[in-house]
């Protein structure tokens, strides 16, 4: 291992903005990716949902008296 | 004469596996759903064993220090970005001459996420050029060709979101993903063929490597964690636009009416 301190580290021999900004940059990136996934997902099965609630609440309109 | 049973059915029946088993909706997005998390924990187990050794294995570099550690997520960035197109564009060509609605869905779930490696690739391209070319961007063969490849991306999920018919659309989408893929050999070679300021490929099967053994695997490593990842996004949005596409039928209605009574 070749750092001796955690500011050694961050410093990253003088280029410590243009590595961190590489990996910061993917991190948050490949964070907010699975959750636009996730959220899309959510909102399809909300959109069925909501559609057969509309129907059944139809159907039950069109049998009452 | 049957015989009666007493006993009720399973809920779901368990499909018979043959080549097509998955290119059922209701089948495949029962197996994303239960490959989509492995995946994630894969990508996130590579991920960890990478920068480790990335940052706390690898040696400096003698010549551009420690800004060469950029390159252990540079170069999967730019290798996934080219192989995501030309998954892209094979799930594309298969939907349209087969017309294999999964195929579609597929090569439609890939798209953003091509997107984004390829941003990656150009972003931390720039990061890294900047302290050593002095640049942050040239119009060299490589660096155009990859841009090139952003705007095929781009283009692709406009023109598929722009047109209401999903058949029509699937179609046309289609079109420019199959003739946009003459663009990744264009991109691959384009530091053979042309001079460019873009150094030669970082790995080349079966010529003898110029890495330190401790940066080929931290580069390897997080390249596998970038698959992993490309694998567990693609399914996660691919039952989301499966689900957008089958709301209709009885399987996905089925599915959202259990969910809700649990």
């Amino acid at each position: 291992m070749q750092w001796h301190s955690l500011s050694e580290f961050l410093d990253m021999g003088g280029r410590g903005g243009f590595v961190w900004g590489a990996y910061g940059t993917m991190a948050v990136l490949m964070l907010v990716e699975p959750l636009l996934a996730h959220w899309r997902h959510r909102a399809a099965r909300a959109a069925i949902a909501e559609r057969m609630a509309d129907e059944e609440a139809a159907r039950q309109a069109g049998a009452r008296p | 004469m049957h015989a009666v049973t007493t006993t009720s059915a399973p809920a779901i029946a368990r499909p018979r596996l043959t080549w097509f088993t998955f290119a059922s909706p209701a089948n495949f997005y029962r197996l994303a759903g239960v490959l989509g998390p492995v995946c994630g924990v894969v990508a996130a187990a590579f991920a960890v064993a990478g920068l480790w050794t990335g940052f706390f294995v690898a040696p400096t570099d003698a010549v551009q220090g420690e800004v060469y550690r950029i390159i252990f997520i540079h170069v999967p960035a730019a290798w996934l970005s080219m192989v995501l197109y030309v998954a892209m564009a094979f799930w594309a060509a298969l939907g349209w001459f087969l017309n294999a609605r999964m195929a579609f869905v597929f090569a439609r779930a890939i798209a953003p996420t091509g997107a984004l490696f390829t941003v990656l690739a150009l972003w931390t391209g720039s990061l890294w050029g900047r302290p050593t070319w002095g640049t942050w961007w040239v119009w060299d063969a490589r660096l155009t060709s990859e841009l090139i490849l952003l705007f095929l991306y781009l283009g692709y999920m406009a023109l598929v979101a722009a047109i209401d018919d999903t058949r029509r659309a699937d179609k046309a989408g289609a079109l420019l993903a199959i003739v946009g893929v003459v663009n990744v050999p264009i991109i691959y070679f384009s530091v053979i063929w042309w001079n460019t300021l873009h150094q030669g490929s970082s790995l080349t099967m079966g010529a003898k490597q110029h890495m330190a053994s401790t940066m080929l695997i931290a580069m390897l490593l997080l390249t596998l964690a970038c698959w992993a990842y490309a694998f567990a996004v693609v399914f996660a949005r691919a039952r989301a636009i499966t689900l957008e596409r089958e709301g209709d039928t009885a399987w996905a209605r089925a599915l959202v009416a259990a969910s809700n009574q649990g």
